[in-house]
């Protein structure tokens, strides 16, 4: 099952989508278990802001039909504490590191770029292009011109393998792809969550309806998203030869094959790990035995 | 002690009812919680189905209670009335049907699996200084008080309901004295009431309180002017249960933290106030979040 990823020798196709997993809470929480069995070929941290970021107010969740809707707002520590406190924990997980960064600008972009690229325990840098750009206010990701210009910028500074992690909330996804492609992403990674809203429940009465989340609107993920998660990944596959990274509602070996026959070459697990941190791991085992047969 | 890597599927051995509430009884094959921690709870079958295609995600409990010692293998003759898991202990946990979650969960019956991932969280401390223990709750929050009041070798146990049925739920501590919001069991009242008059007469005491969250601003506000050392457990709709999610962060002087992992237990010191998260009601504390209908 052993894979070439972008150069990086992987055990088997499966990740962690970005900010479904703190293997540093983890660890606290499970102990030396966390370790000895690491369900990920590849752990992918979640998203690292040039400066810290506090998220979004709560309540911060809500279930949805067959997935969850979650407006947490990139909390982390900012990029010099992630690189001095978290990034030693993390090198000492058995599986190769992919940082995801967030900018809101080329320039912001460069900077985290050229961080990562120092650092070798770095094997691969994700970037984050779900977000807004200082100047026009789109995301970045959302139109394939604005990203092709942003990474024609940034590209330059890291040599590590570039991972972009595209964002389904955009007219042409695959357009988008091609766009990264074409100004040097070395692998793309999709679906991220699926712009949603959750009203508030109606427990105060004559208020007027209002949103649930404390963020506004959030994004949805889990099952729900899968057969969108798959029209997006087999149209992007379809027109890149970078590698892609494919996600959204994966619960078993099966729902793992089916991106992988969409044209994925790694396949990423979310939200079913928030309801069993090991899903991943049995994955990963009906995976091999199905393989097997 | 590290909780287990894994979520894993307990067998259901009792399902009862104590007034308006539910306690589910599991067989447990994890260690003993500390009294305050939880576990993040799922039906292993029609989990989703429910309103709104709901529940999805497991749901977070306090364990009520833990009975070690359940471990006799049952002989061969008694396995169709018995459940027993062949080893570990039992988990009890308090139930209120509230919404999606809790009502497939208070449907479980003997024998039927249920999901589960802990202990979880920071639990309560012991008093220090020779300070006597008060344990104060409020509806389905009396819950992690009855496993605490188990480990403590004596406490003062104060408990407030919305009513006679609900007041049954004190059964599930020893001793304790009740208030009702309309005076259909003990007195008419709220429970810090009855905590500030025994302050008064015990300072030299800890609180442990777990409740609705204005009972608990109530509470952290009457200790705070005293200067009476007190721990929150806190509630919130979490995802994950073990600090992936984010989604379960509450204020405090420090920041946003996350329950499952920096509490449940929380000092109350650390919190400026305990902000009331919209959308549930007096009695139904129990995952306000994720349990409402929009």
């Amino acid at each position: 099952m052993s894979i070439d990823f972008c150069g990086i020798a992987l055990a088997h196709p499966l990740v962690n989508g970005s900010g479904t997993f703190d293997a540093i809470a983890a660890r606290r929480v499970f102990g030396q278990a966390l370790d000895e069995r690491f369900p990920f070929a590849a752990f992918v941290s979640k998203t690292i802001t040039l400066r810290p970021r506090t998220g979004n107010p709560p309540p911060r969740l809500w279930e949805a039909q067959a997935g969850m809707i979650n407006s947490i707002g990139l909390p982390n520590k900012g990029l010099e504490r992630y690189m001095a406190e978290d990034l030693p924990e993390l090198a000492r997980l058995p599986a190769p590191l992919i940082v995801n960064v967030m900018g809101s600008s080329a320039q912001e972009i460069a900077q985290l770029l050229r961080a990562c690229d120092a650092r070798t325990e770095i094997a691969a840098i994700e970037l984050n292009v779900s977000c807004p750009n200082v100047k026009t206010g789109l995301d970045i990701g959302a139109d394939p011109q604005q990203l092709a210009t942003v990474l024609g910028q940034v590209r330059p500074t890291s040599s590590k393998p570039l991972i972009v992690k595209l964002t389904p909330n955009c007219a042409d996804v695959a357009a988008c792809a091609v766009a990264a492609e074409s100004a040097g992403a070395d692998a793309v990674s999709l679906i991220n969550t699926l712009r949603a809203y959750a009203p508030a429940p109606p427990h105060t009465p004559g208020a007027p309806p209002g949103p649930w989340l404390g963020g506004g609107t959030g994004g949805l993920s889990g099952p729900a998203i899968r057969p969108v998660a798959l029209a997006q990944v087999a149209a992007v596959a379809a027109r890149v030869a970078v590698p892609v990274v494919g996600m959204g509602g994966i619960q078993t070996a099966r729902h793992a094959r089916q991106f992988l026959d969409a044209g994925a070459t790694l396949v990423a697990v979310g939200t079913e790990s928030f309801r069993d941190p090991l899903a991943a791991g049995r994955i990963v085992r009906e995976f091999s035995q199905a393989s097997a047969c | 002690m590290p909780a287990p890597f894994e979520r894993h599927r307990l067998t259901v051995t009792a399902n009862e009812a104590l007034g308006a509430y539910r306690v589910l009884k599991a067989s447990d094959p994890g260690g003993p919680p500390t009294a305050g921690q939880f576990a993040m709870l799922a039906a292993s079958e029609r989990w989703g189905g429910g309103e709104d295609e709901r529940p999805f995600l497991p749901r977070a409990f306090s364990y009520a209670r833990w009975l070690a010692g359940r471990s006799e293998v049952p002989p061969t003759s008694d396995r169709r009335r018995s459940h027993r898991s062949p080893i570990g202990g039992e988990a009890h946990f308090l139930l209120e049907d509230v919404g999606p979650g809790t009502h497939r969960l208070c449907e479980l019956q003997p024998g039927e699996g249920l999901w589960a991932l802990g202990p979880l969280g920071v639990g309560f401390k012991a008093p220090s200084g020779g300070r006597a223990a008060v344990l104060v709750g409020g509806g389905v929050g009396i819950a992690p008080l009855a496993i605490w009041q188990d480990a403590l070798d004596s406490a003062t146990v104060l408990l407030g309901f919305r009513d006679a049925a609900h007041a049954n739920g004190a059964d599930l501590c020893h001793n304790a004295q009740v208030v009702t919001d309309d005076g259909s069991c003990g007195r008419r009242g709220l429970v810090t009431e009855l905590l500030e008059e025994h302050l008064d007469e015990e300072p030299h005491s800890t609180v442990y309180a777990c409740g609705p969250p204005p009972m608990l601003e109530a509470v952290r506000a009457l200790c705070a002017v005293r200067g009476i050392p007190a721990q929150l457990a806190l509630e919130s709709g979490m995802a994950c249960g073990f600090g992936a999610c984010f989604g379960c962060v509450v204020p405090t002087r420090s920041g946003y933290a996350r329950l499952c992992v920096d509490g449940p237990v929380l000092d109350a010191a650390e919190l400026e106030r305990v902000e009331h998260a919209g959308g549930h009601t007096y009695d139904s504390s129990s995952e306000p979040v994720l349990e409402g209908s929009p």
